[in-house]
């Protein structure tokens, strides 16, 4: 055998080929399979859903502007809408891909050899975010494009750019929120020794912000200024906007505010208003723009929160001591 | 013989702590190139610290090392690219083959082409695993996987390779192919060896030098015969013997010897521990009294008697216990327990989900 000589370079590109190495990994797995049957069939569902409520809409005579838009985000009675859905079940896409991406390694002995190959060690936790991330926003963005795809061949009305550039901002929040939820499971995956457990932290952070968040912003609400206490307007918009504010440190609320406000251009305001504040107002809809505008702190938010968790989970995992299981 | 001689990892004082507990304390110690080196002690001894440190993958409390001139500490990329590790639990990706696993650690190491194609198949040639290089590494037994460990070692063709217990769970014919390729590799490479284990027997077999750890602390540091002598001229003998007729009469004699410390019997034979050589005394008193010696063998040469002195001599200067006897139930009750615990720890492992 040759020994390796200069021939050898020194390799800086760790991060690339775990990054390959990784992205290879997810597009051969089951897990990943699987992920992707549940959102095509719920994508087809609530597709299905949106068109038969378009035909029937147009039955009876009712005309909407916006129609491409309307795809994604008219229910019919029984089926949600595909924001809904994906507001609902990227969260499971986020987990399925991040739950297991360092405590895996670390019992099959794996992140051993990996930490003791010429690599630095942030290459792989980076590796491992950056390629669940392309795939996130892969799937999104095929999603979109799928969805746009059928629902062209249903209506036959073409989208106009605007709508197209609405989906585009769409699909990249949905990407971005996803993200969040893949920083945090690999969080979890970092902090726990088990997968199941960090599996299971997951899931019941999902099912919180999911269900349970504005349960529990109510009742906060309802101690923090009773009922009975409020006497005048001001307390009222006051008590609201508490709640409001509260709600939106779930990134399940703020993600579903955000994409409703990008989705339907009638919608002027994510905040409480007055009637005052409305007066001479011409009734009409937003540029894309000025939804844009109305939906930036809710994306600089979603992307703080993801930075600041996968900060978290990179500081941990470098400063942790890698052994042998 | 100058190049025999250079000193190829060098660490001076190195300490860890773990809060208050002292994993490694004011470690020394030198390794040349081109031997084997065999890091002897019970589990929590501090060996797999030491290793780690000496890799970079954990910071020492204090004191330094280096390999090759390198700081273990400073340069951990640096001393990666010429250092190959053998974790005890070589974790292989169980759904990629074996040819592929070798192709991603070649890949991190920054070969790519042909080169890595035809290094890893030399490779996986040497290590005589082609047949089922392209077979999942799941399926692997675990000698086929210490093997492919050692290829995958090997990808980056290191200067010094440290191996965490190799030999653990093996059967003996692995075992055997085993410490014939970790041979070759000090031998046919001139690779620098570091073995660590608890195993004193294929250690005894392979290893050059031995160091021996106790509570963090190495105890002593030497070639084997080194030791043994050294152990001996502390005037620690220890003798097997049994002699026809097996009567209490033969022990009361065992006991008469001059400078006898101590007579227990195992099983079919006599250990006698004496200050000096009492062969020739026992010889001449036994044939004087009527009986027939049928066992005589002096104790000593092997590790395991080594570590046993050496495990009763830090507990003496720890001052545990004064009484003799005491002494030799605990070193071999912490050898048993060391055993023992390997034991539970595999159990533990593959209960383990």
């Amino acid at each position: 055998m040759r020994p390796l000589g200069e021939e050898r370079t020194i390799n800086r590109n760790g991060l690339l080929v775990i990054y390959r190495k990784e992205m290879a990994d997810h597009i051969h797995s089951r897990r990943f399979f699987i992920v992707l049957c549940l959102i095509l069939i719920t994508s087809f569902a609530s597709i299905y859903g949106s068109v038969s409520t378009l035909i029937e809409d147009s039955l009876s005579g009712l005309q909407a502007d916006y129609l491409f838009l309307q795809l994604f985000t008219l229910s019919s009675g029984t089926i949600p809408s595909f924001m809904s859905f994906i507001a609902l079940l990227g969260p499971f896409v986020g987990i399925t891909l991040g739950f297991d991406a360092i405590n895996s390694e670390m019992t099959e002995g794996t992140m051993n050899h990996l930490v003791s190959q010429p690599v630095y060690r942030d290459s792989v936790i980076n590796g491992k975010f950056l390629a669940a991330a392309t795939m996130i926003f892969v799937m999104v963005f095929s999603m979109g494009l799928i969805i746009g795809a059928v629902g062209l061949l249903v209506i036959g009305i073409p989208p106009s750019a605007e709508e197209v550039g609405r989906i585009f901002v769409f699909l990249l929040f949905t990407g971005v929120y996803i993200c969040f939820w893949l920083a945090l499971s690999i969080l979890f995956s970092v902090l726990c020794r088990h997968t199941a457990t960090s599996a299971m932290l997951g899931i019941a952070c999902w099912i919180f912000f999911a269900l349970f968040m504005s349960m529990v912003v109510s009742v906060l609400v309802s101690v923090i200024s009773p009922a009975e206490s409020i006497l005048t307007w001001g307390q009222l918009l006051d008590a609201y906007n508490l709640e409001l504010g509260l709600n939106r440190l779930s990134p399940y609320y703020l993600y579903s505010e955000a994409v409703s406000t990008i989705m339907s251009p009638t919608v002027r305001t994510t905040n409480a208003i007055l009637p005052q504040q409305l007066s001479g107002a011409i009734t009409g809809y937003l540029s894309l723009g000025q939804s844009l505008l109305l939906v930036w702190p809710h994306l600089v938010a979603l992307l703080a929160v993801t930075a600041v968790i996968f900060a978290v989970s990179y500081i941990v995992f470098m400063r942790r001591e890698i052994r042998s299981r | 013989m100058d190049q025999m001689e250079r000193i190829i990892i060098h660490t001076e004082g190195l300490t860890k702590c773990y809060g208050e507990k002292t994993a490694v304390s004011e470690l020394n110690l030198d390794i040349r190139k081109g031997e084997i080196f065999g890091l002897l002690g019970p589990n929590g001894a501090g060996k797999t610290t030491t290793i780690l440190m000496l890799l970079g993958l954990t910071e020492p409390t204090s004191g330094t090392a280096s390999i090759n001139g390198r700081d273990c500490t400073r340069d951990p990329i640096g001393i990666k690219t010429m250092v190959g590790y053998l974790p005890d639990q070589m974790g292989f990706y169980a759904d990629m083959t074996g040819r592929e696993n070798l192709r991603f650690t070649g890949r991190l190491n920054g070969l790519k082409g042909t080169l890595l194609e035809e290094r890893i198949d030399s490779l996986l040639e040497r290590v005589r695993m082609t047949e089922a290089a392209d077979k999942k590494t799941g399926t692997y037994s675990r000698g086929m996987k210490q093997r492919l460990g050692i290829a995958d070692v090997l990808m980056k063709d290191p200067q010094v390779v440290i191996m965490d217990e190799p030999t653990l769970g093996i059967d003996p014919e692995g075992m055997r192919e085993l410490t014939d390729l970790i041979r070759r590799l000090s031998v046919e490479d001139g690779r620098t060896i570091l073995i660590s284990s608890h195993q004193l027997y294929q250690v005894q077999q392979i290893c050059d030098r031995v160091g021996l750890f106790v509570e963090g602390k190495l105890i002593a540091c030497g070639k084997i015969e080194e030791l043994a002598e050294q152990v001996q001229q502390e005037g620690n003998y220890v003798l097997e013997t049994a002699a026809v007729p097996d009567d209490g009469g033969f022990k009361a004699l065992l006991n008469d010897l001059g400078n006898v410390r101590q007579v227990e019997r195992q099983g079919d034979v006599y250990v006698v521990r004496s200050r000096n050589d009492v062969r020739r005394e026992l010889l001449r008193r036994s044939l004087d009294q009527g009986y027939t010696l049928s066992h005589l063998r002096l104790r000593g040469g092997d590790l395991d008697e080594i570590y046993r002195r050496y495990f009763e001599k830090s507990d003496e200067k720890a001052g545990k216990s004064n009484e003799k006897s005491g002494k030799s139930g605990a070193a071999g009750g912490r050898l048993a327990a060391l055993r023992g615990r390997k034991n539970d720890k595999q159990e533990r492992a593959s209960g383990d989900l």
